[in-house]
C-alpha cells in the first residue's frame, strides 16, 4: 500500500515535472521569483518565532513586503500566461508596467511602515 | 547621659537669667570696644564720607580707643580741601570741622577766616532749621579750633528769635516756616543750634527768651514715651514724614540738643532726674547695635549724658543675678556712670528682698560693704533667711555727700530680680507595687532608689555615678496592681520645695511614651492604677522604662533620670481598642536627605544575541542566491535587450529610474521625511512613467511585429 502510494506520488511528480518543463521560460522566472519571495518571508517568520516579535512593525513590513511582491508576481504571471484567454488582449509589457508600478507603491508603504 | 541632662538644665537656667537680666542695665563695657572696632573698620584706610569718619572717630574718642585711622593724612587732606574750598556746603563744613576737632589737622588760619564770613552770611540768610543748624554748628566748632577769627554774632538775638519762630506749642520744631510738619528730631537740632547761638552771642541773650525755651523743653518732655522697664525715649509722632527718624536717632538728637543747651545756660532746667536716667536706660537697653549709625548715636548720647549739667545718671548693675547657696556667692552691686566710670562715694542699701509674688520680706535694710579694689558693693553672706527661689531685691543709693544728690540721678529705688539657687534635698523616696483592693504592699524598694538618686546628685558621691546601673530598680506588675512613687523635696532651709516640673514617664519597648504629672500634696506622690490605665497604655504588655524628671530654675540638681524598669502584664486588647499611635519619625530626619527619586524608564526590549540576528540576515540572502542560481539554470539571458541606441538608452534610463526610486526609499527609511520623499517621488515617477512608456511600447510593438511576421 505504502509502496504503491510512493509510486503514485513519484508518478505524480514525474507528470508534474514533465508538464512544467513545457512552461515558457518567462513564467518560470516569475515562479522562481515567487518562490524566492515566499522563502524570504518564511525565514523572517522563523526568525520571529525564535527571537520574538519585538520590532513588530519591522517584522510585519519585512514579511508583507515579500508576500506582497509574491502576490503581485502571481498576478503578473496570470496576465502574462498565454493560456489565460481573458488576458489575451493585454500585452505582457503592460502587465509588467503594472507590476513595476504596484511594487513601487507597495514598497513606499512598506518603507513608511518600517520605521 | 546624666551629666548631659544636668547640663541642659543649667543652660535653661542660664538662658532664663539672661532674659531676666535684660531689665538690669549694664553700663558700657569692653564688649562695646570690640564691637566698635568691628563696626567702624576702615576700608583701605578711610571710613568713607566725612560724616562717617566723624562718627567713627567720635565713637573711638568716647570709648577711649586710641586708634586714629591709618589714613589720617588722607582724611586730613579731605578736611583741608573741604575747609579751603569756597563751594563747600555748611553741612560738609560742619562734618569737616568735627573731624578736625578730633584729628587736629593743620588747617590754614586764612581758610577759617574765609569760611567764617561765608557762614555768618549763611546764618543771617538762613530760613530753614537745617541751614541754621549746620552754619551755627560750624561757627561753634571754628570758635574752638581757631583763636583769632572774629566769630561773635552781632545779631544773636535776632537769630535766636528766628530759630525760635519755628517752634511749635508742644515743644517740637518745624524744619522750615513753610513746612507745617513738626518733628521731635528737629527739636533736638534746634536746641543744639540755639545753644550755639547763645555761645556765639556778642551780648547777653534776652533771659526771657531763654526762659520760654526752657518751658518749651519741659513741654517736649511731656511727650516722652516710656517702656515698662523704666526706659524713656522720644519718638517721632508723624510716621512717613519726609525724613523719618527712629526712636534711637530721635532720642539721641534731643539728648544732644538738651545737653548742649544746658551747658551754655545758667540756672536749672527743672527736669526730673528719673527721666534723664530713663533716657540713659533706653540707650543702654539697646545693648550693642549692629549698625554703625545706631552705635554712634548710642555712644554719643551716652557721652552727652555722662557729663551733662542737668543730672548725671548713675547705673546700678549686678555682675550676676543668679546667686548659688551652695557656692556661697556674694551679692555684688556696682554703681557706675553710663560709660562705666566710678561713681562718687556712696552706699548701696538693700532696702528689701522678698520672694517675688509674695509679701514676706526676707531681708530688710542692709548696707552693702564697699570693696575699693573691684569698686563694687557687696554683701558677704546672704542672710540665713534667704532660701532658694526667685527674689526681688530693692536697692537704694545713698550719697555720702548730700550735694551729689542734685548732680546725680539714681532713680530712687532699683528693683532687681535675683535667683537664689541651691541643692534641693530629696528624701523618703519610695517606689512600690500595691495590690489594688487590699492596699497591701507587694514590693517595695526604698533604699535602692534613694541612694541611687543621692549618688546621682550628691557632690561627695559623684564618683558613684558609674555604679548607677546597679541601682536600677526592676519591678513587675499586672493590671490589677498599682505603682506608687513618692518622694519629698526640701530646700536648704528645710522647707517644702515645689519644682516647676515633676514628671514620671513610662516608655514601652516600642517607644510609646506616657507622661504623668507627679502630684504634690505636701509630699510628691503619684499612684498609677494600671486598671484604669490599660486603655491609655494601649494594652501593651511588656517592659516599660521609668523616667523621673524634676526640674526648676533655682534647683541646682535638676535631674532627668531613668529609675528602672517595670514589667507590666496587661490583658489582651479587645477588638475596638485604640491602636498605639505611630511613633513620629525622627523630627531631624526632615532636614536630612530626601528619599531618592527613581525614574522609571521603559525597560529596553530584550534583543536577541547579535550572532543570531546576523545569521538570519545571511539566511535571508540565501533565497536570493537561490533565485540567481535558478535564473542561471533556466538560461536567462539579456538577448531581448534592445540593440538600437534610442530604445537601449530608454531601457537603461528605465532601469536607472527604478533603481533611483528604490534608493529614494532607502533614503526615506534612513533620514528623509514623507513630504520630501513624495516630492522627489513625484518627479522620479513622471520620469519613470515617460521612459517606461517609451521602452515598453517599443517592446510591445517589436513583439507585435514579431507575431505578425
Amino acid at each position: 500500500m505504502a509502496r504503491s502510494t510512493s509510486k503514485d506520488a513519484q508518478a505524480l511528480f514525474q507528470s508534474l515535472r514533465s508538464a512544467y518543463a513545457a512552461t515558457p521560460t518567462n513564467l518560470k522566472i516569475i515562479d522562481l521569483y515567487v518562490v524566492f519571495a515566499v522563502l524570504t518571508a518564511a525565514i523572517q517568520i522563523v526568525y520571529m518565532a525564535i527571537v520574538g516579535s519585538f520590532p513588530f512593525n519591522s517584522f510585519l513590513s519585512g514579511v508583507l513586503s515579500c508576500i506582497g511582491t509574491a502576490v503581485l508576481a502571481v498576478c503578473l504571471r496570470i496576465q502574462v500566461n498565454k493560456d489565460n484567454k481573458e488576458f489575451k488582449d493585454l500585452p505582457p509589457e503592460r502587465a509588467f508596467a503594472d507590476f513595476v508600478l504596484c511594487n513601487l507603491v507597495l514598497h513606499l508603504v512598506i518603507m513608511n511602515f518600517l520605521g | 547621659m546624666a551629666t548631659r541632662n544636668l547640663g541642659g538644665f543649667l543652660v535653661l537656667v542660664l538662658a532664663f537669667t539672661i532674659c531676666e537680666a535684660a531689665s538690669v542695665f549694664q553700663p558700657i563695657s569692653d564688649s562695646h570696644l570690640s564691637a566698635a572696632l568691628e563696626l567702624f573698620a576702615p576700608v583701605s584706610g578711610s571710613f568713607g564720607s566725612l560724616e562717617e569718619t566723624y562718627e567713627a572717630l567720635r565713637t573711638f574718642e568716647i570709648l577711649g580707643i586710641d586708634k586714629k585711622p591709618d589714613g589720617s593724612s588722607t582724611t586730613c587732606h579731605s578736611v583741608e580741601e573741604t575747609v579751603g574750598s569756597s563751594s563747600s556746603t555748611p553741612k560738609d563744613l560742619l562734618y569737616a570741622l568735627r573731624v578736625n576737632r578730633i584729628l587736629k589737622c593743620k588747617v590754614n588760619e586764612e581758610n577759617f577766616k574765609g569760611i567764617v564770613s561765608m557762614l555768618k552770611a549763611a546764618v543771617n540768610d538762613a530760613s530753614s532749621l537745617l541751614d541754621f543748624y549746620y552754619s551755627v554748628g560750624s561757627l561753634v566748632l571754628i570758635k574752638e579750633q581757631s583763636s583769632d577769627a572774629d566769630l561773635l554774632l552781632d545779631d544773636a538775638d535776632g537769630i535766636f528769635h528766628s530759630i525760635k519762630a519755628l517752634s511749635q506749642s508742644d515743644g517740637r520744631w518745624r524744619y522750615s516756616s513753610n513746612n507745617p510738619e513738626s518733628s521731635t528730631y528737629a527739636a533736638g537740632l534746634a536746641l543744639e543750634a540755639l545753644a550755639g547761638v547763645v555761645s556765639l552771642a556778642s551780648s547777653e541773650i534776652d533771659q526771657s527768651a531763654i526762659g520760654t525755651l526752657k518751658s518749651d523743653i519741659l513741654k517736649l518732655f511731656d511727650s516722652i514715651e516710656k517702656y515698662d522697664d523704666g526706659a524713656f525715649y522720644f519718638d517721632e509722632k508723624v510716621v512717613g514724614a519726609r525724613q523719618h527718624h527712629g526712636p534711637l536717632s530721635t532720642t539721641s538728637s534731643v539728648v544732644r540738643g538738651l545737653t548742649a543747651f544746658a551747658s551754655v545756660t545758667s540756672g536749672n532746667l527743672n527736669l526730673p532726674g528719673d527721666k534723664i536716667l530713663g533716657l540713659a536706660k533706653f540707650f543702654l537697653g539697646i545693648g550693642i547695635p549692629g549698625d554703625a549709625k545706631d552705635f554712634f548715636n548710642q555712644i554719643d548720647s551716652l557721652a552727652c549724658l555722662e557729663n551733662n549739667r542737668i543730672s548725671v545718671p548713675l547705673i546700678l548693675s549686678l555682675p550676676a543675678t543668679v546667686l548659688s547657696l551652695t557656692k556661697k556667692d556674694q551679692l555684688k552691686v556696682k554703681v557706675n556712670t553710663v560709660l562705666g566710670s566710678d561713681a562718687p562715694p556712696l552706699t548701696v542699701k538693700l532696702v528689701r528682698a522678698s520672694v517675688s509674688g509674695s509679701k514676706d520680706v526676707s531681708i530688710e535694710n542692709l548696707d552693702l560693704k564697699f570693696d575699693k579694689e573691684s569698686a563694687s558693693h557687696f554683701l558677704d553672706v546672704l542672710p540665713k533667711t534667704v532660701d532658694v527661689g526667685k527674689y526681688l531685691f530693692v536697692f537704694e543709693v545713698v550719697f555720702h555727700d548730700s550735694e551729689h544728690e542734685k548732680v546725680y540721678a539714681t532713680g530712687g529705688r532699683t528693683q532687681v530680680p535675683i535667683f537664689v539657687t541651691g541643692v534641693i534635698k530629696i528624701d523618703n523616696t519610695e517606689i512600690a507595687i500595691l495590690d489594688s483592693d487590699l492596699g497591701s504592699i507587694e514590693t517595695q524598694k526604698k533604699l535602692a532608689f534613694t541612694s541611687f538618686i543621692q549618688s546621682f546628685i550628691g557632690q561627695e558621691t559623684q564618683k558613684k555615678l558609674d555604679l548607677a546601673g546597679h541601682n536600677v530598680v526592676s519591678l513587675s506588675a499586672n493590671h490589677l496592681q498599682k505603682l506608687r512613687l513618692s518622694f519629698q523635696l526640701t530646700t536648704p532651709l528645710g522647707q517644702v520645695f515645689k519644682p516647676h516640673q515633676a514628671f514620671l514617664k513610662l516608655r514601652h519597648e516600642t517607644k510609646v511614651e506616657h507622661i504623668f504629672v507627679v502630684g504634690n500634696s505636701g509630699k510628691f506622690e503619684i499612684v498609677l492604677d494600671f486598671l484604669g490605665l490599660v486603655e491609655k497604655l494601649y494594652y501593651l504588655s511588656g517592659s516599660y522604662d521609668i523616667q523621673l524628671t524634676v526640674g526648676d530654675s533655682v534647683m541646682e540638681n535638676s535631674f532627668l533620670k531613668a529609675i528602672g524598669l517595670i514589667d507590666l502584664d496587661l490583658p489582651e486588647a479587645p477588638e475596638k481598642a485604640a491602636r498605639p499611635p505611630l511613633q513620629p519619625i525622627d523630627p531631624y530626619s526632615k532636614y536630612g536627605p530626601k528619599a531618592e527619586i527613581s525614574h522609571i524608564f521603559r525597560a529596553p526590549e530584550k534583543l536577541p544575541p547579535k550572532e543570531l540576528s546576523l545569521t538570519f540576515l545571511g539566511l535571508t540572502v540565501v533565497p536570493f542566491i537561490g533565485f540567481l542560481v535558478g535564473l542561471l539554470r533556466l538560461g536567462v539571458n539579456l538577448k531581448n535587450f534592445p540593440s538600437s541606441t534610442i530604445p537601449a538608452t530608454f531601457a537603461f534610463l528605465f532601469h536607472l529610474g527604478i533603481a533611483a526610486v528604490l534608493l529614494l526609499y532607502v533614503l526615506f527609511w534612513v533620514k528623509l521625511d514623507l513630504f520630501t520623499t513624495l516630492k522627489a517621488l513625484g518627479l522620479l515617477g513622471t520620469f519613470l512613467l515617460f521612459v517606461g512608456h517609451r521602452i515598453l511600447s517599443h517592446l510591445a510593438s517589436a513583439s507585435a511585429k514579431l507575431k505578425s511576421a
